[in-house]
């Protein structure tokens, strides 16, 4: 078999594959949750009931996808223009311990110079994390997405050190965790005594800004024409390794907001298990999305709305949570192809 | 210092290298075997977990210890189907594709250990590979034990490095699994199906990296624990790009970098706590992004590495 592009878009297909792909991931799910001895229409009920179907459900779902929309974006950004960032599990870490580090009283100012403050400086630590693989990509042609893996490792270890050391909470009864950030540093909630909180708009307002970055400007048009064809791109006169250093710094400052805004908005103090993989599931969430920053803010609610309602259903049915990850790796997977057959028609001869 | 120094002339030392090396071997043999045949599979950290957990839960289940292997092998090479089908006829993004099987195989592993051991609190032990001193070889000082007096796992790593060294260089089925990862034009021309060699050496090499999974749970320890793999599929990535994409040197990479975190585990028991302990373990992850930097620029790689191919393309 071999694949052709198709000439013209074709409506059918751009239709019949994302819905084949999500059919694909319902029905091998659905076989995983009959081995594990329980009804598939009843546990997919229980997902849905437990990610939309009372407002408690529907806030925790968006306060879930606060940190996803973060890591999404900075895995479409670099996506987009083929640096292929791993490491936004670290860059994540990294923001947040910036944000313990400025946040805890170290600087006192008030909540309108406090925050934007420790969101420049969360950034830039992100940034900087990305910084460094991104140069070793350019100057020594070191695969970045090998370094930012073993980054994650790094840093993770890096943090795990800070909390057992200088970021230690002397008040914490000898558990790794970090003093709590001050009320000035902290996000409000959207809605009082719930926990979704303005982090959820400062995501959103990343998405448009990324998506007016994308399709607006000089380097949003630079940063695809290198994703599409690097050498072409250097061809035009594109300074391609110059792109690629800015965009690293975008996605970097993006991932950092996740961890900002997770101990700003909603844990209040940094502990090794912030996140549960978030930087990871980014990338499920910028493919779901196709790279498009707008889509990202969709396809993080979707997947958070997996992860939420399949908490809740495994507490009143008797099938693990991790079903959660099967179906995102499913669907990532699922949707790769399809979109890929989308564009392309398979020729069996 | 001199006690730093002198723990490079035990035996318990480099027994303990060998041990660390031995997942690593399989791991990158099975990495090397998919980047030579222009395939990279980020799959391995996933593939890895579960061939742990398949291989270990086999013999619990009272199977034999090499049926166990054989299991894993097996499971490896069902997700090495499914990247292969993905990655080179669909021709998905290799990267994107490789995280995907990563992310699937654990959640899967994690799921299916939930379901089938729903009561255990901590994961029950089974009775792994034990060492078996090969004669004679066995008694060269400090060298014998190190090398002869490890598992009959061990031992298999040593085989497939040399196996696949052999079958690169001297079959034609290595010659068509290269020239598939360097100029797979010529190979079609040849009559022989690009897409069928890629997959089979995607599976094969797959296969490799859940027996590397394996070791873990049924010689270097007793047990399946989760993240238990801990990197070490990265580490193996590292580890190819290190060996210049040769079985040879890619073994030797290997044994240095097990020699290196052995030694480290040592340091920290010398040091006692002066230095924390985050530092000893950044090491070994530290010491691939440097070994990669230094390679780099002469790396070689396979030229039609993550270039899917097209019949009639070109």
């Amino acid at each position: 078999m071999r694949l052709e592009p198709r000439p013209a878009r074709s409506a059918a297909a751009s239709i019949l594959w994302p819905a084949g792909a999500i059919l694909a991931t319902v029905v091998f799910s659905s076989l995983l949750v009959m081995i594990a001895g329980a009804s598939p229409l009843t546990v997919f009920w229980l997902v849905l009931k437990g990610a939309a179907g009372s407002q408690f459900a529907l806030l925790e779902t968006l306060t879930r996808a606060t940190p996803l929309i973060f890591t999404g974006l900075a895995v479409a950004v670099a996506f987009r223009a083929k640096l292929w960032n791993i490491g936004a599990e670290a860059q994540l870490y990294l923001g947040a311990v910036m944000t313990v580090v400025i946040g805890t009283g170290a600087v006192t100012l008030p909540s309108a110079g406090l925050i934007p403050l420790i969101m420049i400086a969360a950034m830039l630590t992100g940034a900087l994390a990305l910084l460094g693989p991104a140069i070793l990509k350019t100057k020594f042609g070191v695969d970045e997405v090998v370094t930012t893996l073993l980054l994650n490792f790094i840093v993770l270890l890096f943090v795990s050190m800070l909390l057992e050391g200088l970021l230690k909470d002397p008040m914490g009864l000898g558990w790794p965790q970090s003093r709590r950030v001050i009320e000035e540093a902290q996000l409000p909630r959207l809605i009082k005594g719930k926990r979704l909180h303005f982090g959820f708009i400062l995501a959103i307002a990343s998405a448009i800004v990324v998506w007016v970055i994308m399709k607006k400007t000089t380097l949003g048009y630079e940063m695809r024409a290198v994703g599409h064809n690097a050498e072409a791109a250097r061809f035009a006169g594109i300074p391609v390794n110059r792109v690629i250093v800015k965009t690293a710094l975008l996605s970097g400052g993006l991932a950092a907001l996740a961890g900002f805004s997770e101990v700003a908005g909603l844990k209040g103090n940094l502990t090794l298990d912030l996140s549960p993989g978030y930087g990871y599931t980014g990338i499920v969430v910028a493919m779901l999305a196709m790279l498009n920053p707008l889509g990202v803010i969709a396809a993080a609610i979707f997947v958070a709305g997996i992860f939420v309602g399949a908490d809740a259903m495994s507490r009143s049915a008797n099938v693990p949570s991790y079903i959660a990850e099967v179906m995102v790796a499913t669907s990532l997977l699922t949707m790769v192809a399809a979109i890929m057959l989308m564009r392309y028609r398979v020729r069996w001869r | 210092m001199n006690e730093a120094f002198e723990i490079l002339f035990t035996a318990s030392f480099w027994v303990a290298a060998i041990r660390i090396a031995s997942p690593l071997i399989f791991a990158t043999m099975g990495e090397l075997i998919c980047e030579r045949a222009g395939v990279l599979n980020l799959g391995i950290e996933g593939i890895m977990v579960a061939g742990a957990f398949s291989g270990w839960f086999t013999v619990y289940m009272g199977g034999d210890l090499w049926t166990g292997v054989l299991v894993a092998a097996l499971t490896g090479a069902m997700f090495g189907l499914l990247h292969g089908f993905l990655t080179v006829p669909l021709g998905l993004s290799q990267h994107v594709t490789g995280i995907g099987i990563t992310l699937l195989a654990a959640s899967l592993t994690y799921f299916t250990y939930r379901i089938l051991l729903p009561e255990v609190s901590s994961p029950p032990k089974i009775e792994p590979f034990q060492p078996f001193a090969v004669p004679v070889l066995s008694d060269i000082p400090v060298l014998g034990p190190a090398l002869f007096n490890q598992t009959p796992l061990t031992y298999l790593a040593y085989f497939t490095v040399a196996a696949v060294a052999f079958v690169f260089y001297r079959t034609p089925v290595g010659v068509a699994v290269r020239a598939v990862g360097e100029n797979p034009s010529a190979v079609e021309a040849q009559g022989i199906s690009v897409t069928a060699v890629r997959i089979g050496a995607v599976m094969v090499g797959s296969a490799l990296m859940a027996i590397g999974g394996a070791f873990l749970t049924m010689s270097a320890f007793n047990s399946f624990f989760f993240e238990m793999i801990n990197g070490r599929g990265w580490i193996a990535i590292a580890l190819v790009v290190f060996g210049s994409w040769r079985p040879g040197k890619a073994l030797i990479g290997a044994i240095l970098f097990a020699a290196f975190d052995a030694y480290q585990v040592r340091l920290q028991q010398i040091t006692g706590g002066v230095i924390p302990y985050q530092i000893f373990l950044m090491m070994p992850f530290v010491l691939s992004i440097v070994a990669l930097v230094v390679v780099a620029r002469r790396a070689t790689y396979p030229k039609a590495l993550m270039i899917p191919y097209q019949k009639g393309e070109r």
